[in-house]
């Protein structure tokens, strides 16, 4: 079944469906990790997009039941250079355009992955539509009256809605690892669930909360300190969750990552850019400016913070070494650090993974 | 940490000649880190003994010395320049082993030089066995479990420790590793565990898990001092463990493996790179289970490698270049990332496209060789291929091997019986790529292929789908053939299966084969559908950003990044994705951020050598790489189409603009639809691009220099001979003809022995002195079989027995420059190749050196040769007759440019491009004689070559070689000698086998060495005739013989220093002679068989006897003939 690819400057892209049918709308991004489709698919941050990989033979060893990071495919819409149909590897069970299709997500292959690319990267990101069933200027007219990516408040989507505590998946379980020591809330903007497993490993009892939670809330669970998960979208639109966590400063050691850093940067002060083309892939270096250390980290993110009117309070302690945009702030004076980029990984490089245990230490030295 | 001030003059080990395993990746890395250190300031000092490589170009050091890699030499280089560092990583296994000694003999200590890169407590972890694994087991890091067993209570021990099964057996210290095997119980461990026992000479066995059928994979990795760490490319091979990484078919990135798997592997390699301090690059090799995650540390391998130019030219990332700038002290984030310009050095490149590479043997050349591949590598150099698609980066890889193939099929496959399949694909030989294909087509199923292969099913699906589209250009080759006929319109299937068919690669010639559809009126059709390949370009980071390294590998895709406008196509088919008319699809240029488009300059392509292979080895790089750097100062764009990626040529800056791509027709064509150059220089590229110059010549391509008529009237016999009879130069009498019954005639007209070969084929290949009837018409079967051209002729020539001399010369039409003339040491009948020589020559008259002078020029205005040509001559007596013309650049140019001064590859650049010899300051006839004079001498690879006869013959063996230079001729020849491991002590033990018509000139060179001190073996022939003639010798037993001494103990117990050996015409003799040649190669033990280089170790011993200290001095220091520190003759 053939598939077009519209994006709002007129592109067309024509190539072949390879998940569900039907119509998609979305932002256009794409990722640049060679390895990790499966944990890309369900990794809430990408809500609301369409995904398109550069790396241009994907689903080379299937899917399995252990590599997902949230219980679904979040991605908007999927899009590949060459499906593999016959995927290799021990735990695959089994096709990625299975995957694709029965979660119903609207998917291509068969297009000019890097023409694509690099049309974003001169052009900027941009809304776009995939359809298997509308003709091209149908397409247009869905993609011209449909809200823009901007626009949306998609972590409501994504977070959950009731409290609960982590009890271990599949790959990671609880039985596996020694009692907690500690106690930490877990804001879900739209986690991963990496990140849970990791705290859950450095010895965290781990309450994960709505994005909805006040600071009261977030409070009476009687965290010993508190985690603000990555998510989807403009980090402006969160005004609430920016408030819950000025109130949380100060009061409990914290960790933001990726829009959780981002709130933290909007709670000093600091203003929100969007980044042209975005930071997606599994090969950003990121510098250590206290250190001098370089790390090459796992990314995902559309936005930044841009330092400038940032309080004293705050220091800028990582950037990326490719633009020099903000990756990292600490506080100068409490047990707060926060990360634009992925220790949790997944996909992507493990090397900053002791991130949690400095975190863990911050949280047991507060305690 | 910014660059260290304390280092202002650091010195570069080379890795010398060429052979199996260490091949021209590192020409390319040490030229590499010596640009790299330069552009910091620092002044670099170098040495190697290879000639062939532009590294040993004086303008890529400030000191370019040209010696023996040895502690003797290196040391009186510190002496000389007392360097502040030593960087001994970029020269391969030589460097760290030229390190370690260096350091144990206390030179670094006593000079104060700092050894720079990797620690040598590194070098010694990763090289030493039990250092190695001790320290994995420091850092958690898991190595396989091993036994070393000298007692059977052993086995039962291991068997009771309850092992991981299946083991491997290897029996320590038996010839060819006999005795070994795999058990796969305790039963069979007690079994192959005692005999190995019995056999090994040690009583030593080791036993190993075996890891057979796991998935190998690797990482480059690089260390900054900050301990920054990171990975540049992982790699997984398509032949599971057991075949050694360098006979393996490789693609980058990892294809089987999830993210999880990938990067539990990354971080144990970077966990082994921190733990090994290495400041630089490192390759990591894992092996994977596939069937869980499970894995073993293989090797590690503290430096640059193969590996590690592979994973260069696969991401663009320079890893040597980096290295070398860490090694002086910056880190990854202070060196700029060369491809983009604007981001760091410090990330990990991430590629949008697949690389395969597949090794190339040397099983053309050596057919009685052993094809079985294993742990010991055998291939002497290496393809890659870039495309957006396993299938088509395999087919376009296996089409650049130059094997006479451009499909996954034998020439002999009807021939193969299933059983012959099945054996093929357990015991995996070069062929096995073609027989998995072969069993696929037969029906053979993936899953039954995997069980006797192991090979990942990912892998073998994609070869399926190869063979797919095989059968349905078969059984649809109507349709194609319908298109061509001009039915574009109705035939739209046919366009898209033609379109699916080129995008998986499949060759005009092979699409052809399958249809019966005409070659030209394909490429016709696909021109007019638009549907010719794109280029897009390698940038380290998948497009994310804007990169300034124009380095292209075509692709179908949509969009073109060359920024060359060259043809519009008529619809949009091209890329086969998108039927509507976009703002992007730019009728097939590239977006307004791509390079721009280039100015009105003009542009000459340059066709590389492709693979190195025995005949055609790194010296046509360095000529390729010569020819471009001339172009730029010439003010042309220059481009180079290549696909080796070991080296300098296929660097990203060497040319101004780098594709990566087969060397066919088809696939040189579509760059030049591309560039529309100006011209195409073939005369620089060995045979490979020489045999070009017909096909391009038809298609009406310009080609610069020599035009195809000079190459047909060298190579057609008929036009020759008429030419030489014109010119009143004399050859050895002989034809060309075809077929076994006019060899014979023409053989008997001329008298045996005859010179036999195919023409049109390098290296000497199949060429054979031929001394009966019967050995001819065997000869004649067998040349049939490897000729790529079936249709063209044999060449008989009479075996004249004389000195040999060859010449390059470079004429414009006017004028002819003879830049020296070089001597071989041994007679005609030894191929060139593997000849040493000398320049200036050292035992010619004038009245010779005229004749060769004067046959040269005339022959070089007959040919109308534009450029260089190469010509070998024979002097039979007092006349010089000629044997060979070739009218491209030769294998001695670059040892010729380097020892005459004359840079012959810029000079015969320009004139191509028509600036004349006069112009350049230059006049017809013999340069200038240099004060100096040099010995070109060959480097053999037998070592790994098993059953591979070392006797030198009129067939070329060598894989490189190495060059003495000093100022007189018994000095060069000594450090010749030492350089290509012919280093016998001035007195010692030798045998002496010499066959009978050799005996009578044997008898003074025996003598000589008997006068110098040696102790002369022989058998009862050989030494009762040397007894006679009273030249004192000991008689030992032939091999067969059951009483000590025979001549097979000496050499097994390692009792002599030296053997030599002359073939004798009787087989029984002959087969016994070459049991102790092979011994003698196992041993190390220096092995000539011809006499001519017997006389002349013998005066390279004599004047090491005198006392005479050669040379040690820059390269350009001898070209100026009276150095300041002159050692005076002693």
């Amino acid at each position: 079944m053939k598939a077009i690819l519209l994006l709002a400057d007129g592109t067309i892209f024509e190539g072949e469906s390879i998940g569900a049918s039907g119509t998609t709308i979305g932002e256009s991004v794409f990722a640049t990790a060679m390895t990790g489709y499966q944990e890309m698919l369900t990794d809430p941050s990408f809500a609301g997009q369409l995904l398109t990989l550069t790396y241009p033979l994907v689903g080379n060893y299937g899917v399995n039941t252990e590599d997902v990071e949230s219980g679904k495919i979040q991605v908007e819409g999927f899009i590949v250079r060459e499906l593999c149909e016959e995927p290799s590897n021990w735990r695959s069970s089994m096709s990625l355009r299975e995957y694709l299709t029965s979660a119903g997500v609207v998917s291509m292959q068969g297009i000019d992955t890097r023409a694509l690319t690099r049309h974003l990267r001169v052009s900027g990101v941009m809304m776009g539509a995939m359809s298997t069933e509308l003709t091209t200027s149908e397409l247009k007219n869905a993609l011209e009256s449909a809200p823009n990516y901007g626009d949306l408040n998609f972590v409501q989507r994504v977070s959950t809605s009731a409290t609960y505590e982590w009890t271990g998946d599949e790959c990671s379980k609880l039985s596996d690892l020694p009692d907690p020591k500690c106690h930490i809330a877990l804001i879900d903007l739209g986690i991963k669930r990496n990140i849970a497993r990791c705290l859950a490993k450095e010895g965290c009892k781990v309450t994960i909360l709505s994005c909805n939670a006040s600071a009261d809330d977030v409070l009476r669970v009687q965290p010993d300190g508190v985690v603000f998960s990555p998510g989807p979208g403009d980090p402006r639109q969160l005004k609430d969750t920016v408030a819950t966590m000025r109130t949380l400063i100060g009061k409990k050691p914290i960790l933001g990552i990726c829009l959780g850093h981002q709130m933290f940067g909007m709670a000093m002060g600091g203003n929100i850019i969007k980044l042209k083309f975005g930071h997606r892939g599994a090969n950003h270096p990121v510098k250590n400016i206290i250190n001098g250390r370089v790390s090459i980290t796992s990314q995902n993110h559309g936005y930044a913070v841009h330092p400038d009117k940032l309080s004293n309070d705050v220091q800028v302690e990582r950037i990326n070494l490719n633009d020099g945009t903000v990756e990292g702030l600490r506080h100068k004076h409490l047990p707060i650090f926060t990360i634009q980029y992925h220790p949790e990984a997944s996909a992507g490089p493990l090397d900053e993974g002791y991130l949690f245990k400095d975190f863990v230490n911050n949280v047991m030295a507060a305690k | 940490m910014p660059k260290r001030n304390d280092l202002k003059k650091v010195m570069v080990v080379g890795s010398g000649p060429i052979i199996i395993g260490q091949a021209a990746e590192f020409d390319y890395a040490g030229t590499q880190a010596c640009k790299s250190l330069r552009e910091e300031g620092i002044s670099v000092v170098l040495i190697n003994s290879n000639p062939a490589t532009i590294m040993t170009d004086v303008e890529v050091a400030d000191k370019v010395y040209i010696e023996p890699i040895n502690v003797e030499f290196a040391t009186r280089v510190i002496e000389r320049e007392r360097p502040d560092g030593l960087l001994p990583t970029l020269g391969g296994q030589t460097g760290l082993n030229l390190a370690v000694e260096l350091a144990s003999a206390g030179v670094l200590e006593k000079y104060n030089v700092e050894l720079l890169g990797t620690p040598l407590q590194a070098i010694m972890d990763a090289e030493d066995r039990e250092l190695f694994r001790s320290l994995m087991r420091e850092i958690g890091e898991p190595v396989p479990e091993s036994w070393i067993v000298e007692r059977t209570q052993q086995l039962q021990d291991i068997i009771d420790s309850n092992p991981p099964w299946p083991l491997i057996v290897r029996p320590a210290y038996t010839l060819g590793g006999t005795g070994g095997g795999v058990a796969y119980n305790p039963e069979e461990l007690l079994e192959i565990g005692s005999r190995g026992l019995k056999l090994s000479l040690k009583s030593q066995v080791m036993i190993e898990r075996c890891l057979l059928g796991w998935k190998e994979v690797e990482y480059e990795v690089m260390r900054d001092s900050n301990d920054t760490c990171i990975t540049i490319c992982s790699m997984e091979n398509f032949d599971p463990m057991g075949i050694h990484t360098g006979d393996s078919i490789v693609v980058a990135p990892m294809q089987t493996l999830t993210d999880k798997e990938y990067q539990m592997l990354r971080s144990a390699s970077l966990k082994i790179i921190r733990a090994l301090k290495i400041e630089g690059g490192c390759n990591v090799q894992l092996a994977m289970s596939p069937n869980g995650f499970e894995y073993y540390v293989i090797e590690v391998n503290p430096r640059v490698s193969r590996s590690s130019a592979l994973a260069s030219k696969a991401t663009g990332y320079p890893i040597a270049r980096v290295a070398a700038k860490i090694a002086i002290g910056l880190d990854l984030d202070e060196i700029p990332n060369a491809v983009t310009g604007k981001t760091k050095a410090a990330f990990e490149p991430t590629i949008d496209y697949i690389v395969a590479k597949i090794p190339r043997w040397p099983f053309d050349k050596f057919y009685q060789a052993d094809r079985t591949v294993g742990t010991q590598m055998k291939a002497t150099g290496e393809v890659m291929s870039i495309d957006r698609t396993f299938e088509a980066a395999i087919m376009k890889a296996v089409r650049s091997l130059e094997i006479g193939l451009n499909w996954l099929r034998l020439k002999n496959a009807d021939e193969l019986t299933n059983d012959d399949i099945e054996s093929g694909l357990v015991k995996a030989t070069d062929e096995r790529l073609f027989i998995v294909a072969e069993a696929l087509r037969r029906g053979y199923t993936v899953e039954r292929v995997h069980e006797l292969t192991k090979i990942d099913p990912w892998f073998l699906r994609k070869i399926c789908n190869i063979i797919d589209m095989e059968n349905e250009l078969q059984s649809r080759g109507a349709e194609i053939k319908a298109l061509t006929a001009g039915q574009i319109a109705t035939q739209t299937d046919a366009v898209d299966l033609l379109q699916r068919a080129k995008s998986m690669r499949f060759p005009d010639k092979v699409i052809s084969q399958f249809t019966s559809a005409n070659e030209t009126q394909l490429r016709y059709v696909q021109k007019k559908l638009g549907m010719l390949p794109k280029f897009k370009m390698v940038d380290t980071c998948a497009a994310e950003f804007e990169a300034e390294t124009p380095y292209f590998y075509s692709c179908h895709e949509r969009e073109d990044e060359t920024g060359c406008v060259t043809f519009t196509p008529s619809s949009s088919v091209g890329g086969g994705m998108i039927s509507t008319p976009s703002p992007l699809a730019g009728e097939g240029r590239g977006e307004g951020d791509s390079l721009p488009i280039p100015q009105p300059k003009k542009k000459a392509i340059v066709i590389g050598s492709g693979p190195i292979r025995i005949g055609q080895g790194v010296e046509f790089d360095y000529c390729s790489v010569h020819s471009a750097w001339a172009l730029r100062e010439a003010g042309y764009e220059s481009i180079i189409i290549n696909n080796n990626p070991e080296t300098v040529s296929t660097d990203f800056d060497t040319s101004d603009r780098l594709y990566f791509e087969p060397l066919t027709v088809e696939d040189v064509m579509n760059v030049i639809e591309y560039e529309q150059p100006d011209g195409i220089i073939l005369q620089f590229g060995g045979q490979t691009a020489i045999n070009l110059a017909k096909p391009l010549n038809a298609l009406g391509i310009p080609i610069f220099g020599s035009d195809f008529k000079s190459i047909d009237l060298a190579e057609d016999r008929d036009q020759f001979e008429r030419i030489l009879r014109e010119l009143n130069i004399p050859k050895p009498a002989g034809r060309a003809i075809f077929g076994p019954d006019a060899a014979v005639q023409v053989a008997k007209e001329i008298g045996y022995p005859v010179l036999v070969r195919p023409s049109y084929v390098l290296g000497g290949r199949a060429m054979e002195i031929v001394y009966t009837e019967k050995d001819l018409r065997q000869y004649m079967k067998h040349a049939v079989e490897v000729s790529p051209d079936p249709d063209a002729p044999i060449l008989v020539d009479k075996y004249v027995i004389g000195k040999e001399v060859e010449v390059d010369v470079i004429a414009d039409g006017v004028d002819c420059l003879i830049p020296g003339i070089m001597e071989h040491i041994e007679r005609a009948g030894v191929h060139s190749g593997d000849s040493m020589a000398v320049c200036p020559p050292q035992t010619l008259s004038q009245d010779i050196i005229n004749q060769i002078t004067s046959h040269a020029i005339k022959l070089a205005m007959a040919l109308e040769v534009r450029g260089l040509m190469n010509i070998q001559f024979v002097i039979d007596g007092s006349e010089v007759q000629v044997i060979e013309v070739n009218p491209r650049a030769s294998r001695t140019v670059p040892y010729l440019s380097k020892i005459t001064g004359v840079p012959m590859i810029h000079v015969a650049t320009n004139v191509v491009l028509g600036k004349s010899l006069k112009e350049q300051g230059y006049e017809t006839g013999l340069y200038r004689r240099q004060p100096s004079l040099a010995v070109k001498a060959p480097v053999f690879s037998f070592q790994k070559l098993t059953e591979v006869d070392v006797s030198l013959g009129p067939e070329m063996k060598s894989t490189g070689e190495i060059m003495g230079i000093d100022m007189d001729f018994s000095r060069a020849l000594y450090k010749a000698m030492v350089a290509c491991n012919l280093d016998a002590p001035v007195a010692g033990k030798m045998i002496a086998t010499i066959a009978d018509q050799d005996k009578e000139e044997a008898v003074d060179i025996i003598r000589e060495f008997v006068d110098l001190g040696y102790e002369v073996y022989a058998t009862e022939g050989t030494s009762h005739y040397f007894k006679t003639k009273g030249v004192p010798t000991i008689e030992v037993r032939k091999i067969g013989d059951q009483q000590s001494p025979n001549l097979m103990e000496l050499i097994v117990q390692n009792k002599v220093d030296l053997l030599i050996n002359t073939a004798s015409k009787d087989r029984k003799i002959e087969m016994e002679a070459a049991m102790i040649r092979k011994a003698s190669v196992q041993r190390s033990i220096p092995c000539l068989t011809s006499l001519d280089t017997a006389r002349a170790l013998c005066m390279a011993l004599r004047s090491k006897q005198r006392g005479e200290k050669p040379e040690c001095l820059p390269v350009d220091e001898y070209l100026k003939g009276t150095p300041a520190d002159l050692t005076t003759v002693g």
